[in-house]
């Protein structure tokens, strides 16, 4: 148990911070918000490579390996979309419209 | 200083970049950068770990390389092309398949490190208890990610899918899922003595109660709610992925799994709040299959009256005040750009054009406004619902393209679907012209009031026809 009071102790504060880090987010936001904690937990990738790397018969070969394109999927994948959503808000003010109004 | 303590460092960097990262998208102005460097804390963290494992007494074998390297490259191009190449409307779904490969990473990850302990004499109670909660929550996450996405995309139907005994089946597979665990934890402590293909077995049945779990527990909600499923899904994934870091004893998986576990729950609250449902309600509400939720609004039979676009045009010229409602319709009929040129030429004729943006317009609440930024549709024009309603009242002509269930009056009174769920107040307008393919229903399967309604004219056409003919119409007059 005495080797698990670090690890639970770093737990429970990233949980306290997970919930302050989010805070009063615009509706607009909620999704490109999601997709980007979504990419996050694609760290999990790094769990991926831990397992490959003592993984030494033919079952651990084939979960790390799924593991690993799991992974990477979700890492390269989340943050690219969430960017290309991020990018169509980045356009909205330059948009000529909105400089005749302006 | 050991190259050890570096990696530690650098893991740790990037655990905080997340933090920094997720604070930044919480505004308009600084998300995108936040998104950045939430990217580079990642980079970071497995660079440092791919690190940590090269210098490590031993390295790395040439099979574990030969795994990350191909690994990783497939996955990465995957994740790269299947991103760079949805459709915008479609993203929703992708995000929802994005986070059920996290999740069964997770569980995987969880499953190789019990069955590895298990050749060498076996795991201990606590790294049983943490690698049956990754095992289950990821495998949970996966096939339910999966059903929602698939529910999103039309492979699975959207509507609630209730089978006869699926609530206790849902029972029972939680049942099997806890007494395995117990199992298990006693196996540790040294109660039983199952022996690692026992044992293995048994961690089996679990994963296999947890894959059906996820299945049956999305199945039975309707597509209309899989937004705040997804997001509570996703808050599964980080909580999975730091039940993970336990077993592995990984600091950096454990700060953020539990970061996304907890943010993602005040998002889907957030969300939630936003459509006005409660979590439990859409949760427990998919396993009560005996409340006969789903039906008729009770509005009696709709009469619609149809309308062509000429006479649409001539209304919309001439009214000085015209509110445009987008749905999810015009997003499917990549509607965008025709329905920008409309709004342009009628401002130019002195109408004052302005667009209602229901808070989950398109798939999931922002999605709209992402759909119309593509069509650099100016962003002042965009108001939100709360904005918008009041102005209804004195709008001459509100179109509807393509929405639905945002806009049904059935929602203000009590004891049908869409009760309760926040409306735009379409019906208040002087005149009201819907441009739809068919009097069909929404998300939520009941008939619309709005269309019964003797202010409202039907052009009956897919989105982007519709649009481009009042185009030519308002050209012509």
């Amino acid at each position: 148990m005495t080797e698990l009071l670090f690890p639970i102790t770093i737990f429970v504060l990233a949980i306290l911070v997970g919930f302050e880090v989010i805070s009063k987010v615009p509706a607009t936001l909620h999704t490109p918000l999601m997709s980007g904690a979504n990419s996050i937990h694609g760290i999990v990738l790094v769990g991926g490579m831990l397992i490959a790397a003592d993984a030494t018969e033919i079952v651990g070969y084939t979960l790390a390996f799924i593991a690993m394109v799991f992974g990477a999927t979700n890492v390269v994948g989340g943050y690219v979309v969430t960017d290309r959503m991020l990018l169509m808000f980045k356009k909205k003010p330059t948009a000529p419209k909105a400089d005749a109004k302006a | 200083m050991t190259i050890s303590d570096l990696v530690y460092f650098a893991q740790l960097a990037g655990a905080a970049a997340f933090v920094l990262g997720l604070h930044y998208m919480n505004s308009p102005a600084t998300a995108r950068n936040g998104n950045l460097l939430s990217a580079g804390g990642m980079i970071l963290a497995v660079v440092a770990t791919l690190v940590g494992l090269v210098t490590r007494p031993g390295g790395l074998s040439p099979a574990s390389w030969t795994i990350i390297i191909v690994g990783f490259a497939i996955g990465a191009g995957a994740g790269l092309w299947m991103a760079k190449n949805v459709k915008m409307t479609a993203m929703p779904q992708l995000v929802s398949l994005f986070n059920a490969v996290g999740g069964g990473a997770a569980a995987l990850v969880a499953i190789q490190d019990y069955l590895r302990i298990g050749t060498e004499g076996g795991a201990s109670v606590s790294t049983s208890v943490f690698v049956v909660l990754g095992a289950a929550i990821g495998c949970v996450t996966f096939s339910g990610s999966l059903i929602a996405s698939g529910k999103l995309q039309g492979v699975v139907s959207g509507k609630p899918i209730i089978f006869p005994g699926s609530r206790p089946l849902t029972v029972v597979l939680a049942v099997v899922a806890v007494l395995g665990t117990a199992v298990l934890i006693l196996d540790a402590a040294g109660t039983f003595a199952l022996g690692g293909g026992v044992a293995a077995l048994v961690l089996g049945v679990i994963i296999a109660s947890a894959l059906v779990f996820g299945i049956t527990m999305v199945l039975p909600i309707g597509g209309a709610d899989m937004p705040v499923v997804i997001s509570l899904l996703n808050s599964f994934t980080g909580t999975a992925a730091a039940m993970a870091g336990f077993v592995l004893n990984n600091p950096v998986l454990i700060i953020s799994g539990a970061l996304v576990g907890a943010s993602g729950g005040i998002l889907t609250k957030l969300m939630a709040d936003a459509m006005n449902r409660s979590i439990m309600n859409i949760i427990v509400g998919g396993f009560g299959g005996g409340e006969g939720t789903v039906g008729s609004a009770g509005g009696g039979a709709t009469q619609a009256r149809g309308i062509s676009a000429d006479d649409v045009a001539i209304q919309l010229v001439y009214a000085s005040n015209v509110i445009i409602v987008p749905g999810y319709g015009l997003a499917v009929a990549q509607a965008q750009h025709a329905c920008r040129e409309l709004a342009e030429l009628l401002e130019s004729k002195g109408v004052d054009v302005k667009y209602a943006i229901h808070p989950v317009a398109g798939r999931m609440p922002g999605h709209m406004n992402v759909l119309l930024a593509e069509a650099n549709v100016p962003y002042p024009s965009l108001k939100e619902m709360d904005e918008i309603n009041p102005e209804f009242d004195r709008c001459d002509v509100a179109l509807v393209v393509g929405a639905n269930d945002v806009t049904n009056p059935a929602a203000r009174r009590p004891g049908n679907p869409v009760s309760g769920m926040p409306i735009l107040n379409v019906d208040h307008a002087k005149s009201i012209v819907v441009i739809k393919r068919s009097m069909g229903r929404g998300y939520a399967g009941i008939d619309n009031e709005l269309y019964g309604n003797p202010k409202t004219g039907m052009l009956f056409a897919d989105a982007k026809d519709g649009l481009s003919q009042l185009v030519a119409a308002v050209k012509a007059l």
